[in-house]
This record gives structure tokens, sequence and C-alpha cells, in this order.
């Protein structure tokens, strides 16, 4: 797990326990450092604590035990200062049906602390494509517009930190790629985002780093990129002349596998060391005098990853 | 202090009662009116005064009761409940808010509409039945007093509450017959003395009595002891919302 030193760290969560009044444990324990400015991707099945932990940091669910503070204000202590800092946009399409979209985006300004600014409110509505749409009623927009509006009112404080649960659950792919846009363009202006999303190709687009959560355990934190390095595989497919009933004995020390019916010959390697070996497997495949038509290179995803940690920890 | 958070809140509220300005105050001016034409004008014109009091002009204060308690649990109940019900709660709970503002916000808008409501069914009752004031100050006093402790114990209801179902039975299984009982259309002197007894323990009684004082100078009980009694609610309201609020008790899980 990498470590994170307290300057800058802006969410820190230690120790957090959540036992529900039903007598479900949803967190045991949680240590989590999120990094001033950062992207972070809490990734986990349904049910594995991503909620329960976004709404105890954000005031709707209390803790059984444990802190947290953002920005160094305790959350339940010092609640006014974190969560002035806090913005949250929940999974359920939860709005005020009657309301028109900009005054639902006033509103959550003011409710927030925060004097009224129509410019503010004016760009955030203009930079998730909703200006046109200020006057209409909630009840009249789609599920994708209701989503957008959500992330308005979280963003109308202005806040440092924003919570993201499943930001792109049910929203089309155009949306999707807009939001992205926009999560990008919070984390130049210097916002934190910790976001939980099934997409995992969402996760390995935008976050910085990735947590698993899993049975209200949190396993594992990483750098996405060196995750990707660690844990990731490439594979190096070559489509064969000939087929092959099996592989040659001069090369059963290599991790090499045949499939597509001896048609294909796959070589697996791990993606984060220095040398990969392709050149000598070609070489001694040249002095075997196996050829090839074809060549195609693939990694895991982070989808790929993430099936693998779970499965493991099962 | 949350001030532009009270804002926000009161101003949604406000806003939610204007546009259904037709059911929040039409509705009650209407049934109050009722109240008057049999009550007050074709039933109370065969009746004779009670305490020195025509009977049109007794039942006013008792009337306004009915109406401002019933409006007041109603409008607080629902402003609160109806987020829990459709999911919004999650915004004022992770607000910057504390209890004093939630409170502020909720049973503050609630107030104002109660009061507002109240003026208007004094002055729809001048149409029918003539009356005068005797300590208009006093009046408004406990005007306000009775809109802010029921606004306060509506609030309660709305968070207590699970179902609407729930939500409709204390007004309708509580409130109304409390009122009814409580001498909106009568003196306790007109009771057997046993249902007099009975009635002291009607804590509406207080508040009807208080409030027809302020009127004519003719109470049931003393006003002090309406004051005391109206301030004991308004306190215990205040501190049980408080304790609700504070432990997330039916608002966090």
């Amino acid at each position: 797990m990498s470590e994170t030193t307290a300057a800058d760290s802006i969410v820190a969560i230690k120790g957090l326990n959540k036992r529900y009044a039903n007598g479900f444990v949803a967190l045991k324990s949680i240590d989590l450092e999120i990094r001033r400015g950062e992207i972070f991707a809490l990734l986990g099945p349904n049910g594995a604590g991503k909620t329960t932990l976004i709404n105890i940091v954000c005031g709707i669910v209390n803790a059984s035990a444990g802190s947290v503070t953002a920005d160094g204000y305790d959350t339940v202590d010092q609640f006014r200062q974190a969560r002035m800092r806090i913005g949250l946009v929940p999974q359920e399409l939860n709005t005020d049906a009657f309301e028109t979209v900009w005054a639902t985006t006033r509103f959550s300004r003011g409710l927030f602390g925060k004097p009224a600014n129509p410019a503010h409110i004016e760009k955030v509505l203009r930079s998730l494509s909703l200006w046109d749409k200020k006057d209409e009623k909630i009840l009249t927009l789609s599920g994708g517009m209701k989503r957008r509006v959500l992330i308005a009112k979280a963003l109308s404080h202005e806040p440092t930190i924003l919570f993201l649960d499943e930001p792109t659950a049910g929203v089309d792919v155009e949306l999707r790629h807009d939001m992205w846009e926009v999560v990008h363009g919070l984390r130049e202006a210097g916002v934190t985002i910790i976001l939980t999303t099934h997409y995992i190709e969402e996760a390995e687009k935008m976050a910085d780093r990735v947590g698993v959560i899993l049975n209200g355990e949190i396993i594992l934190v990483e750098e996405k990129a060196a995750l990707m390095r660690q844990l990731g595989k490439r594979q190096l497919a070559l489509q064969l002349n000939e087929a092959m009933q099996q592989i040659p004995a001069e090369l059963t020390d290599l991790p090499l596998e045949l499939s597509n019916e001896g048609k294909t010959l796959v070589y697996t390697f791990n993606a984060q060391g220095e040398s990969t070996g392709v050149a000598e497997l070609l070489n001694r495949l040249a002095t075997q005098r196996i050829s090839f038509h074809d060549l195609k290179s693939s990694e895991s995803s982070l989808e790929d990853i993430f099936v693998n940690i779970v499965r493991n920890q099962r | 202090m949350n001030w532009y958070g009270v804002k926000a809140i009161y101003q949604f509220e406000m806003a939610r009662w204007l546009r259904t300005l037709g059911q929040s105050l039409a509705a009650p001016v209407l049934s109050t009116s009722l109240y008057f034409i049999v009550f007050g004008t074709a039933i109370g014109s065969r009746m004779g005064d009670v305490g020195g009091v025509s009977y049109g002009a007794f039942i006013i204060p008792g009337l306004m009761m009915l109406s401002i308690l019933n409006e007041s649990i109603g409008n607080a109940s629902f402003g609160i409940y109806f987020p829990k019900w459709s999911g919004t709660v999650f915004e004022i709970l992770s607000a910057p808010l504390s209890w004093r503002e939630l409170l502020l916000g909720y049973v503050g808008a609630a107030t104002t509409k109660s009061m507002l409501l109240g003026c208007l069914i004094l002055a729809t009752a001048r149409l029918f039945v003539p009356y005068e004031i005797q300590h208009p100050l006093w009046m408004l006093c406990f005007l306000f007093l009775t809109a802010v402790s029921f606004s306060l114990f509506g609030f309660l209801i709305g968070l207590w509450a699970e179902t609407w179902e729930r939500l409709q039975t204390v007004p309708l299984l509580l409130i109304t017959p409390l009122t009814f009982l409580g001498g909106a259309f009568y003196s306790i002197d007109m009771l057997p003395p046993l249902w007099q007894k009975l009635t002291l323990l009607n804590p509406v009684l207080y508040l009807i009595s208080g409030f027809r004082w302020s009127f004519y100078g003719i109470a049931d009980v003393h006003v002090g002891i309406s004051v005391v009694m109206i301030f004991l609610f308004l306190l215990v309201c205040l501190l049980t919302a408080r304790w609700m609020i504070v432990s997330g008790y039916r608002l966090k899980r």
C-alpha cells in the first residue's frame, strides 16, 4: 500500500467501522488517505461498502467507530468546516421533481452556506450543458439530464472535495464522455475527486490511484499505473502458418500455450519486467523453423486485474 | 450560524407553499367560512351569549386555533417527510447545518404560513360576525407561540413518520379531536363537572382559552397557566427535535 504524508492528504479515514442496526457489518476498520488534487477510484462489487463509506464521510450515515477528517477538519466535531468543502453526487437520482434546474442549483449553494452567485451557477450549468434547461422542471428531464443536475448541485458551492458515487450509471456514451471531461476540468482546477464505479474502464481512464474494497475491507490501494504494471500481464499471440499438436520439447521452458486448435501460439510475459523476452522467443522460433503470418500483442485491462483480485480474495 | 442555509430552506418551503396556494390558503379559509356560516350565523343566532359574547364571535378564536394547529402540523410534517420519502434528504444531511438551522428553516417557514393563514381567517371572520380584540398584542403572541410550537410538533411527526399513513394519523386521530374537545365551540363551564376536570388534561384547552382571553377577556383557565403550558409544550418539542436531529433518529442509518 502506498504511503501518503499528512501534508498532501485531504481526506483521512482512520479505523472506520459501520455496523447497521440489523447487525450487518458494512465496514471493518477502514484506513484510507486521499491525496490532495488526485482522482481516486474506489472499486468493489455490489454491497462491498463503497456507498456506506462515502455516506459516512458526507454525514449521511453515522459511523459506529473511527474518524474522518476532510481538509483537516473532523467530519463530526467540525462538521461545518468539513462539509462546506465536500460535494456529493449520489448514486440514486433523487431530485426535487417540481423545482426548476436553476432553483434547485441555487438552493444547494445556499444550503452549503454560500451567498448567491448567479455567475457561478451559470458557469456550472453551462459546463454541464444544462443552461438551455435551466427554467425547466426537473421532472421533465431525462435520467441523464437529472444526473447532470445532481452534479451541478454538488458543484454549486465550489467544493474542493467531490464524491461521485457511480456517476455514469445508466448514462449514455456521449454523456459519459462529457462527464469525464467535466471531471478532468475539475481536477485541473484543483478539486480532489473520489469516485466509485462499476465501469472499470472509467477508473482506468480517469483515476490516478485505485482502491479496492471487498466485504467492508480495503484490500488494496495503489497507483493505477503501478497496479497495471505489477498485476497486468501482456501477451503476444502468433498466428502460425502450420497448426501444432503440442509445444515442441525445446520450447517448454518458455511460458507458451496453444490455442485456437493449435493455430495460435500465446506467449505470456510480465508487463513489469525490464526484458520481455520477445526477442529471444522469436530467435528460438526461427531456430525451430516455426513460422507465423501475423502477431498481436495485448495487455490485461484494469478490469481483468480487478476480477483477479476479487476472485483471489474470495 | 449558516444563515444562507436557513434562508435556502425557508425560501424553498415558502416557494412550495406559493405553488399550491389554492390548497394552502383557500381550503382552510373555505372550511372556516363554512363553520362560521353554520355555527356562527345559522345556529349561533338561536343560541345565547357565552360569557357576554355572541356565540358567533365566541367561536372565532377556537376556529382559528383549529386551522392553525392543522396547518402548522401539516405543513411542517410534510416539509421534512417529503425529502425523506423522495430521497432528497441526503442533501440536507450532507449540508453544513446544525439542528438549530434546520429548525429555523423548516419550522420558521411553517410558522410564517400559519401566521398568515391565521390573519386571513381573522379577516374572513369579519365578513360573518362582528368582533373586537381586547389585547391585540397578546393575541399576536398567542398566535405566534401556537404556530411555532405546533409547527415544531409537526416537524417531529415528519421526522418520526415512516409512511404517509402515519404522517396523516396524528393530525386526524389526535389533533382534530383534541381541538373539538378543547373548547373550540363551547366554554367548559357548559360541561358536567367530571368532563370539566377531564378537559383540563387536554393541552389544546389552554391554547384556545388563552387565545380567547386575548380577544374577549374571558377564559376557562387563567391566562398565565395558558402561557406556561404553551412554553412547556414548546420546550418539550424543542428538546425532542434537537435529540432526533443530533442523533440522526429516523434520519440517518
